[in-house]
């Protein structure tokens, strides 16, 4: 397995009879609009292929650790909100999971099971608009975006009507939830997971056998199960190489173990585009299934437990991870005894997921490296944190 | 892992191991044949040098209490899990010093390690022996210091404003003053 | 604007105009009919720095449609963009690139700071990399508060812009009497940005309490 380590291929350059080929370098972004934000790519190619790619990160490196470093733990929830800026109930979960290792506490049930239902609703936000994008990035512009977007808007009311916003949630505590949900959400909830497996199949049928489609992401982009592993890549990424490795069941954090579901991955040892593309889709149906399953199970109760605002944990080290919706999200925090947190360190999926793009780009046309790119499933605020 | 290892050290109130200096690299490979085979997290702790008051019950069975300095150092943190068996986490920790903190790579064992390496060469300023690629990764090529270090020192660039932020007004009132 | 329309003729009120307009009579300035279509035609640019991206296309889908005021034309090239949208933070590693494309527009060019961070820095003002609002490179004209700010207040940020434009004067309009502004574009420095600001754009606010350097320092 050591031997995967960093054998990126040698390219050498195509000579063509009587042709004088130069190498082209372009610099790709930080302002294009296939980055996904402020991500750059130095591309060299030789005529439309890529030769060499070499990443350029820290256009939107917010210094979110240090400032961290200087406030109590509590004030730094809010904050976490604006890493992976899709996903803010997940990266509230991966926080929270990690502080309450350091201050033992009990969380009520109810808070557990609301905890499931919005992290796997954010799952669905995720991937429904990964999957516009990714498609956006093959030419299919707007359509299936708007599409996306239009489900999305409806599972960002059910985020506003419990939290108060609709991106930024800062919605979970230690110990809980900042409030309960108001009278009726949980059958709008309903109302909206009941009908999503009606837009997948509409999806599904306008996406998944399209030719162009096909033709753009099979084959391209390979990723070998074993430089996956080795590489520490998580997520839908890791599962479409062939690992079928999920936190959600491997740890079981929150009352994951209580619900039955499965983990799509796929069946060969190497991945590309399109089961990237498959997993995604695959997951969302499961995280119906297990949505369905927590708002049958859900019961009245209290969602906070007794935490204090501001507490001074002993000394210790913690830990916490979570399967986020683009793969492991960890929060490492050490204590010192005092409020803040002496160390605090964002484990950011996408930003290790990104250590294979250029073995993935080489060889590949400059097209399909603007795919690639779009099915790693990047966000910049994580990347850069 | 101790018996293979007799120089590693077990730091019971982190729940860590400390690889023993120069070692790391054998440690990890030793590691990766066991089946631990995928590295989580990669990241950098400074401690400076500081001073901590206990209380110590002396010969004569009274309390006292005794100042002691612990010196500074750089510790390089890494998370490992194993896929094949799923476990984990394993923390494995390289500890050098804080002036000219020097640790090797384990960018060959595990590739995961490659960016985060970077970044913590970047943040902290440790320099990995045996790293393919080792340059700034979120700051710019001529920026100097290491940001996440604890004593560094933010540029100054805030201006008086009306605002109730007293930790800024602070700042202003400590630092230079533009007026 | 400043300069009052000196030429001679009839200066029409806006219920005089509508009420010829009603009768079939259409008496108009050059200046109104120019930022009548300026003004209903502004086309963003597509970019995204960090959050607040994410709203701003979420106000050109179809829930919220921004092409109801006619800016719906994201162009991806400054070539080609009337309005930049900064949104998001603007990192000290950004920023040069942020000033850049700002000088590539043509004129007539306008510039929202969506967000918090775009106005001042926000929530990660303390930020080592962090700068503390564009508008110290770059003239802004909306400023659009929120972390991240509705689309709904998205298109309400428009509707001042398009405002604003509706009283521009083609005499003072720089489009015509400068030609393209340019900016200088900052450069890195070991540890921050020189210049720290643009003074031609941005002077910090003067400070009442302010103590002499020496007795700061003391």
């Amino acid at each position: 397995m050591s031997n995967a380590t960093a054998t990126a291929p040698n390219y050498e350059l195509i000579q063509r009879d009587g042709l004088d080929t130069g190498l082209l370098e372009i610099s790709m972004g930080p302002h294009h609009p296939s980055t996904h934000g402020v991500f750059r790519m130095d591309v060299k190619l030789d005529g439309e292929t890529v030769v060499d790619l070499q990443p350029v990160f820290g256009y939107l490196h917010r210094n979110h650790e240090k400032l961290a470093e200087n406030m109590s733990y509590l004030s730094s929830m809010p904050f976490t909100d604006r890493l992976d800026y899709f996903n803010s109930m997940t990266n509230n979960w991966a926080y929270a999971l990690a502080a309450e290792q350091l201050i033992e506490i009990e969380i009520p049930e109810r808070a557990e099971y609301l905890r499931v239902i919005m992290s796997e609703l954010t799952r669905l936000v995720n991937h429904v608009s990964l999957v516009g994008f990714f498609v956006n990035d093959l030419g299919a512009l707007g359509t299936p975006l708007l599409y996306a977007f239009r489900e999305r808007e409806k599972i960002l009311d059910l985020f506003e009507q419990a939290s108060g916003a609709r991106m930024m949630c800062n919605y979970f505590r230690f110990g809980g939830l900042r409030n309960d949900v108001p009278e009726g959400w949980l059958d709008r909830a309903r109302e909206v997971v009941d009908r999503f497996p009606k837009f997948l199949d509409e999806y599904e049928k306008l996406l998944c056998e399209n030719e162009i489609i096909l033709s753009r992401t099979q084959g391209v982009g390979n990723l070998s199960k074993e430089l996956a592993i080795s590489a520490g890549i998580t997520g839908p990424m890791l599962r479409a190489s062939g690992e079928s490795y999920d936190i959600r069941k491997v740890d079981r954090y929150g009352i994951y173990d209580r619900f039955q579901f499965r983990v799509p991955y796929s069946e060969g040892d190497v991945g590309d585009c399109y089961d990237r593309f498959m997993v995604r889709m695959l997951e969302m149906r499961e995280s119906i299934g297990i949505l369905k399953q927590a708002l049958d199970g859900i019961e009245d109760g209290p969602v906070l437990g007794n935490a204090p605002k501001v507490f001074k944990p002993k000394p210790a080290e913690a830990y916490g991870r979570i399967e986020a919706p683009k793969g492991e999200l960890g929060f490492y925090l050490i204590a010192d005894g005092t409020p803040k947190p002496y160390r605090f360190r964002v484990r950011p999926p996408s930003f290790i997921n990104l250590t294979v793009l250029r073995d993935m780009c080489l060889g590949q046309k400059v097209a399909d490296a603007v795919i690639i790119l779009g099915s790693i499933d990047i966000v910049l605020g994580e990347v850069d944190r | 892992m101790l018996q293979q290892f007799p120089e590693a050290e077990w730091d019971e109130a982190a729940g860590a191991i400390i690889a023993p200096l120069g070692q790391a690299l054998a440690v990890a490979e030793w590691l990766l044949g066991q089946g631990v085979d995928y590295c989580s997290n990669v990241t950098g702790v400074d401690y400076l040098e500081r001073e901590v008051k206990e209380k110590v019950t002396g010969e004569d069975g009274k309390m006292e209490t005794v100042t002691r300095t612990i010196p500074s150092r750089m510790d390089v943190v890494y998370h490992l899990y194993s896929m094949q068996k799923q476990t984990g986490p394993l923390v494995l920790k390289q500890r050098t010093n804080r002036e000219q903190p020097q640790v090797q790579s384990l960018t060959p064992v595990w590739r995961s390690c490659e960016l985060q390496e970077r970044e913590v060469y970047d943040l902290f300023g440790v320099d990995f022996t045996g790293h393919p690629d080792q340059r700034r990764i979120l700051m710019w090529d001529e920026f100097e210091g290491h940001p996440m270090r604890k004593d560094y020192t933010e540029p100054f660039d805030y201006e008086w404003e009306p605002t109730p932020h007293n930790e800024i007004l602070d700042k202003h009132h400590r630092g230079k003053v533009i007026v | 604007m400043t300069t009052p329309n000196t030429s001679p003729g009839i200066d029409l009120d806006d219920t005089t105009r509508a009420e010829l307009e009603r009768a079939g009579v259409i008496v108009s300035k050059v200046d109104y009919l120019y930022n009548w279509a300026r003004g209903g035609s502004v086309w963003p640019l597509t970019f995204g720095l960090a959050c607040c991206a994410i709203e701003m296309i979420a106000s050109a889908t179809s829930r919220f449609d921004i092409s109801r005021f006619g800016s719906e034309v994201f162009r991806p090239t400054p070539r080609q963009a009337d309005l930049m949208i900064v949104s998001g933070t603007v990192t000290k590693k950004m920023a040069p690139q942020v000033v850049r494309i700002y000088n590539q527009m043509p004129e007539p060019k306008w510039v929202i700071a969506m967000g918090a961070c775009a106005i001042s820095g926000g929530p990660f003002k303390q930020g080592y990399n962090v700068l503390k609002g564009i508008d110290r490179y770059i003239p802004v004209d909306v400023y659009l508060p929120g972390c991240p700010p509705r689309p709904e207040a998205v298109l309400q940020s428009l509707n001042y812009l398009q405002e604003k434009i509706r009283t521009q004067d083609i005499k003072s309009d720089p489009a015509f009497t400068v030609g393209r502004r340019q900016y200088p574009v900052p450069e890195f420095t070991g540890t921050d940005l020189e210049p720290p600001y643009n003074p031609e754009v941005w002077q910090p606010p003067a400070n009442p309490n302010a103590q002499p350097l020496e007795e700061a320092t003391a």
